[in-house]
């Protein structure tokens, strides 16, 4: 039974009281052990997360609470058309730049894992859009899309290739594309060096025997490497998309959301309106709204990322 | 099938020469082994053959093609590998399909080949089970299935069984001779276990340090070995080597350590006081009463024979008795060489001396 206690002797169960129980038991004492995180994470995920939600229910504003307005602010948001277009732009952003980052880094990952001159050189050179904080990339993306001082209109102008400068931030496309471009000029380390951990734990004698086999490059990639990496690929996709989705530094120092409203994020929208605009149950409201997209974008990865039939299986090592 | 023919073959890593001038040949249907302590170059030979390292100078032929240039896949070989080299995310039925589903072979031609490979290996139950679902031997046998399945002109094994228990091993070993007596593929194996080699070979090439020491039938190598590495590598428990000097005045005799004579048949090489290596294996001592006197050390009896470990002069030998002599270390025993069958080998070359 389970009243032996670990000096052999055993004592009957009236001895002892509950406490002494509730530090003996198993399943009590793996409680105590989850407890802390437990806290963590009601404290500063759940506890945020619902009140999140429970204000976008009511018509807060900054300096008084509200009082509860069912779907009034949803409503409202609606028949937003702002709100509307930053769903578009966010929709936009996520999704070409993802695929973009992917691509990218992918490639640049299976690059790096070539015999190349001054390998550890260019994998660290690879980091460093990673490494650079946010804001002060930002800052520099700022300057190279300056209407007037743009090192980019500059070059292009000496080669003779346009006549006068580009409006990268002052123009609906424009913008969009130049925010899109500063964003996977960021995220595509992350990418490409997670991917290349992942193409490192192939072993090089699988190449070998598919080499043998008569497989060529094209098709090492395309039966060995691709699959086999697929796990890794849905691992780092899915936090690509999140951070994506719900970026707001870059866009912030950028481009404010402007021009018109054409890079206007949900995340930098919600903040516009709720702290800037001090109505905390519509931003709230606005952040509430992208909890589905990413919900859906976790089931997606959930599914391709549900460990493979060859991964699991008996094990007889 | 066909032949494979290496000629003169040098391979160096950078500025590191690792094969140091090569020839083989290997007869159409031949099983060769290569065999030799590890670090010795066999891995990098057997590569070579495959296509999977570029050699540095010489010529590998297969059948009537010199291949020095040509790609893995042009060169019609399959690999076995010590680590299987199974793909981890296909079933063994796809694992054996891969290399004719490249070349785009017919659903059905594919099916009947990846049956019948089964068929011999036994792996029928097995198909449509992941590489990670299977025991040690059953991928091993996978690997094999998966070279069996392309007919191809030279099988080559990379220590296959060194992953195995020992007495799988054995089994596996016996597998792989079986299968070659079959299908009569030419092929080359790499082990460092000189009874695989012995047990599995048509011939045995013993290389050392990226040189081929010895060619031959695996008895050749056992009664002739051509050095004393060869004689030291090959039979188990290893030779004796003793020590000392040829006798021509009066009868030729070889006289050890301590002023021991040891027995000797014809040795047309060498004068009198030759410096020299006497070469006998444990199982070719016999009590005698005109032998050299040896101290025992320790006994020990496997059930089917007893291994003697003694002194005799100066020297620590083994002594393999079939007969259950009940020795005691510390016992003073009397042992002869069998002079037809002791090795002569030159002090200072170490090349053999006798015929
Ligand atoms: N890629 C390489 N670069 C440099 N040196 C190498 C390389 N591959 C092998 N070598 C060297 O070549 C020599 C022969 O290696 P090889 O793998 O052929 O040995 P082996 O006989 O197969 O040994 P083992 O029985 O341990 O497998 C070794 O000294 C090894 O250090
Ligand atoms: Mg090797």
């Amino acid at each position: 039974m389970a009243d032996v206690t670990l000096n052999g002797t055993p004592t009957t169960p009236r001895a002892r009281s509950a406490w002494q129980r509730l530090k003996v038991n198993r399943n009590w004492l793996g409680l105590w052990f989850m407890l802390p995180a437990m806290a963590f994470l009601v404290l500063f995920l759940a506890y945020p997360l619902g009140l999140g939600v429970w204000i976008s229910f009511t018509d807060a504003r900054i300096g008084r609470g509200g009082a509860f307005v069912g779907l009034e602010n949803y409503e409202w948001l609606w028949d937003d058309s702002v709100f509307w277009l930053s769903v578009f732009n966010t929709l936009l952003y996520t999704t070409v730049a993802s695929a973009i980052k992917f691509a990218v880094g992918l490639y640049l990952a299976l690059l790096l894992n070539e015999n190349l001159p001054f390998k550890a050189i260019l994998r660290a050179v690879v980091l460093i859009p990673f490494i650079v904080p946010t804001v002060l990339s930002a800052i520099a993306f700022w300057w190279l899309f300056d209407s007037q001082f743009s090192i980019l209109s500059w070059s292009l102008r000496k080669l003779g290739l346009i006549s006068t400068n580009i409006d990268f931030l002052g123009d609906v496309w424009n913008a969009r594309w130049s925010v899109i471009f500063a964003n996977i000029w960021r995220g595509v380390p992350f990418v490409a060096v997670t991917l290349l951990a992942g193409l490192q734990t192939v072993s090089p004698s699988l190449y070998e025997a598919a080499t043998i086999d008569g497989a060529n490059r094209w098709q090492i990639f395309r039966y060995i490497t691709y699959p086999l990496l697929t796990p890794i690929i849905a691992v780092v996709m899915t936090f690509s998309v999140l951070f994506t989705f719900t970026d707001f530094q870059l866009i912030w120092v950028l481009t404010r959301g402007g021009p018109v409203n054409a890079t206007q994020l949900m995340a930098t929208l919600s903040y516009q309106r709720a702290i800037l605009g001090g109505h905390l149950g519509e931003g709230a409201a606005i952040s509430t709204a992208m909890i589905p997209f990413l919900l859906a974008a976790i089931l997606i990865s959930w599914f391709g990322l549900q460990r493979r039939k060859w991964q699991h299986g008996e094990n007889n090592d | 099938m066909a032949s494979v023919a290496i000629r003169d073959v040098r391979k160096a890593f950078g500025a590191t020469p690792v094969i140091h001038g090569v020839d083989v040949g290997i007869g159409d249907g031949e099983f060769v082994v290569l065999v030799g302590p590890s670090g010795c170059g066999k891995s990098t030979l057997l590569r070579m053959i495959a296509g999977l390292e570029n050699i540095t100078s010489g010529e590998i032929r297969i059948g009537d093609r010199i291949v020095n240039d040509l790609p893995p896949k042009e060169r019609d070989v399959a690999m076995v590998f010590q680590n299987y080299a199974l793909y981890p995310h296909m079933t063994v039925a796809a694992n054996m399909a891969f290399s004719m589903k490249l070349r785009g072979a017919a659903r059905s031609d594919i099916d009947t080949r990846v049956k019948r490979a089964a068929d011999i290996l036994g792996l029928g139950p097995y198909l449509d089970r992941y590489p990670r679902q299977l025991s040690g031997g059953q991928r091993q046998r996978v690997a094999m299935g998966r070279a069996i399945v392309r007919d191809p002109q030279v099988f080559l094994f990379d220590e296959p069984l060194s992953n195995l228990d020992a007495k799988l091993r054995v089994q596996m070993r016996s597998e792989i001779k079986e299968l070659h007596q079959r299908l009569k593929t030419t092929t080359v194996y790499v082990t460092h276990d000189q009874i695989e080699a012995m047990t599995m070979a048509d011939k045995i090439v013993v290389m050392h340090d990226g040189r081929v020491e010895q060619i031959g039938a695996p008895l050749e190598l056992y009664d002739k070995p051509r050095n004393l590495f060869v004689a030291g590598f090959i039979g188990s428990p290893a030779m004796n080597f003793l020590p000392g000097k040829l006798r021509r005045n009066g009868a030729l005799t070889f006289e050890g350590a301590n002023g021991i004579r040891l027995p000797l048949d014809a040795v047309p090489l060498g004068s009198d006081g030759r410096a020299a290596v006497y070469g006998v294996r444990p199982e070719h001592f016999t009590l005698a009463d005109d032998g050299a006197e040896a101290e025992i050390q320790l006994v020990e009896p496997t059930g089917a024979e007893i291994q003697v470990l003694a002194k005799l002069g100066g020297a620590d030998i083994i002594a393999v008795f079939r007969e259950r002599h009940l020795f005691k270390p510390g016992d003073k025993i009397r042992l002869r060489p069998d002079p037809k069958l002791a090795h002569l080998f030159d002090a200072g070359t170490g090349e053999r001396l006798n015929i």
